[in-house]
C-alpha cells in the first residue's frame, strides 16, 4: 500500500511517514497541494493520501476537490488531517469526498487505527463485490 | 516504586476473589502505576498503603474503586470496524427480519466501559436501518467500573476519543463540540441504558438477547470461569440470537454449545442447531444465571 502525505510542516510530514512506515506502506510525501497533485498527475500510484487541511496558497479543500473531479484518482482514499474541530469543517470535508478524518493532535496508534479502518472497509467491499451483494 | 511479592499476591487474589481476573506475574509496576494515583486521592501515601487498607475494611466503596483501577477499560469507538460491518449487512437485517412482527431487539454490550461500543451500536442503526426507528430496540450496555459507566452516560469524549475509530460521517452527524470536547447528541444517548454488572458474580435476570457483544474480556477470566460464562452466554442468547467476541478470543471451545460463523473476516457465533427465523418464543426473561 502507497500514501502520500501533503503537509506543508515537515515535522508533521516526518512524524507521519514514522507512523506510516511501521505499517508496511510506501510512503511519498509532498509540501503543498500543488505539488500532491503534480505527483499523482504524473503516475504517482496512491492507494491513501493524508492531506493537510489548513495550507497555504491550495488548501486541503481545494486538493480533495480537484481529486474527486479527476475519475483517475477515484480509488485513492483520502485522510484529511486537521487542527478543525468544527462539525462544518468536517461536513464539508466529507461532502467533498474525504474518507476519513484526523484532527490534530492525534497518536499513532489513532493514525494506525484510521489506517486499519480503511484497510477493513476495503477488504469487505471486495468480498461484498466478490458475493454479488 | 514496584508492589513487593506479598502485596502483589494479596493483589492477585483480590482482583481473581472478586472479579475472576487473572492478574499475572511481572505485572507489579503497572499495578502499582494503577493503584498509585487512586491511593492519591483517597489520601494515602502509596498503593503499598492502600492495599494495607483493603485488608483491614470490609468490602466496600474502596474496594470497587481498587477493582475499577485494575480492570481495562480500553475501548474505542466501532472497534475493529470488521463486526460493526457485519451487523450492517446480516446480523441486523437477519434479526429485523426475524422480529417483524414483535418488532422488538435485545442487544447487550458487555464490558462496555466508557459507551464507545454500544453508542456505535445506536448510530449503526440509526444511520442503516431507519426502518426500525420506531421499534422497542433496547441496548444494555454493562460493566463492572462505575467511573466508566458515569462517564458513558454522559457521552462526551475527547478529541483522541473521537479521533480513534469514529467514521467521519457518525463525528459529522452524531456530535457537537463542547469546549475541547465532543458531546454524543442526545437522541443517541438516550437509546443506551448504562447498568452495573460484575460479570465474574451470579447475573441478575436478563431478558433473551437477539445480539450479544461479548468481547475483548473473556482473556482476563481463567479456564474455569470462561466455561462457566459460556453456559450463562449460551442461556442469554435468544436460540436465533448473535454472539460476538473478540478478535483475540474468538475461539469459542466446541464444547461450549456454540456454533462458529463468519462473514468476510468477522467472526460471530450462534446457537449449535439455531432455529430459523420466526419459530421460536420471544421476550421471555432469563432465570439469574
Amino acid at each position: 500500500m502507497t500514501a502520500l502525505v501533503v503537509d506543508d510542516s515537515s515535522i508533521a510530514r516526518i512524524h507521519l511517514r514514522h507512523v506510516l512506515q511501521k505499517l508496511n506502506l510506501d510512503v511519498y510525501e509532498a509540501g503543498d497541494g500543488k505539488q500532491a497533485l503534480e505527483l499523482l498527475r504524473s503516475g504517482l500510484q496512491a492507494d491513501v493520501i493524508l492531506l493537510d487541511w489548513s495550507m497555504p496558497g491550495m488548501d486541503g479543500d481545494e486538493v480533495l476537490s480537484a481529486l474527486r473531479a479527476d475519475r483517475r484518482f477515484d480509488s485513492i482514499r483520502v485522510v484529511m488531517v486537521t487542527t478543525e474541530s468544527d462539525v462544518g469543517a468536517v461536513t464539508r470535508a466529507l461532502d467533498h469526498g474525504a474518507d476519513e478524518y484526523v484532527m490534530k493532535p492525534f497518536t499513532p496508534q489513532i493514525i494506525i487505527d484510521k489506517m486499519r479502518m480503511l484497510q477493513a472497509r476495503e477488504i469487505t467491499r471486495t468480498l461484498s463485490r466478490q458475493a454479488g451483494r | 516504586m514496584a508492589l513487593a511479592a506479598a502485596e502483589f499476591e494479596y493483589l492477585k487474589q483480590f482482583v481473581r476473589q472478586h472479579a475472576a481476573i487473572v492478574l499475572e506475574g511481572g505485572k507489579e509496576s503497572l499495578a502499582e502505576l494503577r493503584l498509585s494515583p487512586l491511593a492519591r486521592q483517597e489520601g494515602m501515601a502509596s498503593a503499598q498503603q492502600l492495599l494495607e487498607r483493603l485488608r483491614h475494611e470490609s468490602f466496600g466503596g474502596l474496594h470497587l474503586r481498587v477493582l475499577d483501577a485494575m480492570t481495562n477499560n480500553e475501548t474505542w469507538f466501532f472497534r475493529d470496524l470488521v463486526p460493526f460491518e457485519a451487523l450492517q449487512d446480516l446480523v441486523i437485517p437477519a434479526l429485523a427480519a426475524a422480529r417483524a412482527s414483535s418488532r422488538k431487539l435485545n442487544i447487550w454490550s458487555a464490558a462496555c466501559s466508557t459507551g464507545q461500543e454500544a453508542y456505535s451500536i445506536a448510530m449503526s442503526l440509526r444511520g442503516h436501518f431507519p426502518q426500525l426507528q420506531d421499534w422497542s430496540i433496547s441496548i444494555l450496555a454493562t460493566d463492572l467500573s462505575l467511573a466508566a459507566l458515569q462517564r458513558a452516560e454522559r457521552g462526551l469524549y475527547t478529541q483522541l476519543e473521537v479521533n480513534r475509530g469514529l467514521p467521519i460521517r457518525y463525528l459529522a452527524k452524531h456530535f457537537l463540540p463542547q469546549g475541547i470536547d465532543w458531546q454524543l447528541e442526545h437522541e443517541i444517548c438516550r437509546m443506551v441504558e448504562f447498568r452495573q454488572m460484575n460479570l465474574a458474580e451470579p447475573w441478575p435476570p436478563l431478558p433473551l438477547f437477539d445480539l450479544i457483544l461479548f468481547r475483548n474480556v473473556l482473556i482476563y477470566f481463567d479456564s474455569a470461569k470462561r466455561r462457566e460464562i459460556f453456559r450463562r452466554l449460551r442461556r442469554a442468547l435468544h436460540p436465533e440470537g448473535y454472539l460476538f467476541l473478540g478478535g483475540p478470543e474468538s475461539t469459542c471451545p466446541p464444547e461450549a454449545g456454540f456454533e462458529r460463523k463468519t462473514w468476510a473476516t468477522a467472526v460471530y457465533y450462534r446457537l449449535a442447531g439455531a432455529v430459523a427465523s420466526g419459530s421460536s418464543p420471544e421476550g421471555k426473561q432469563n432465570e439469574p444465571l
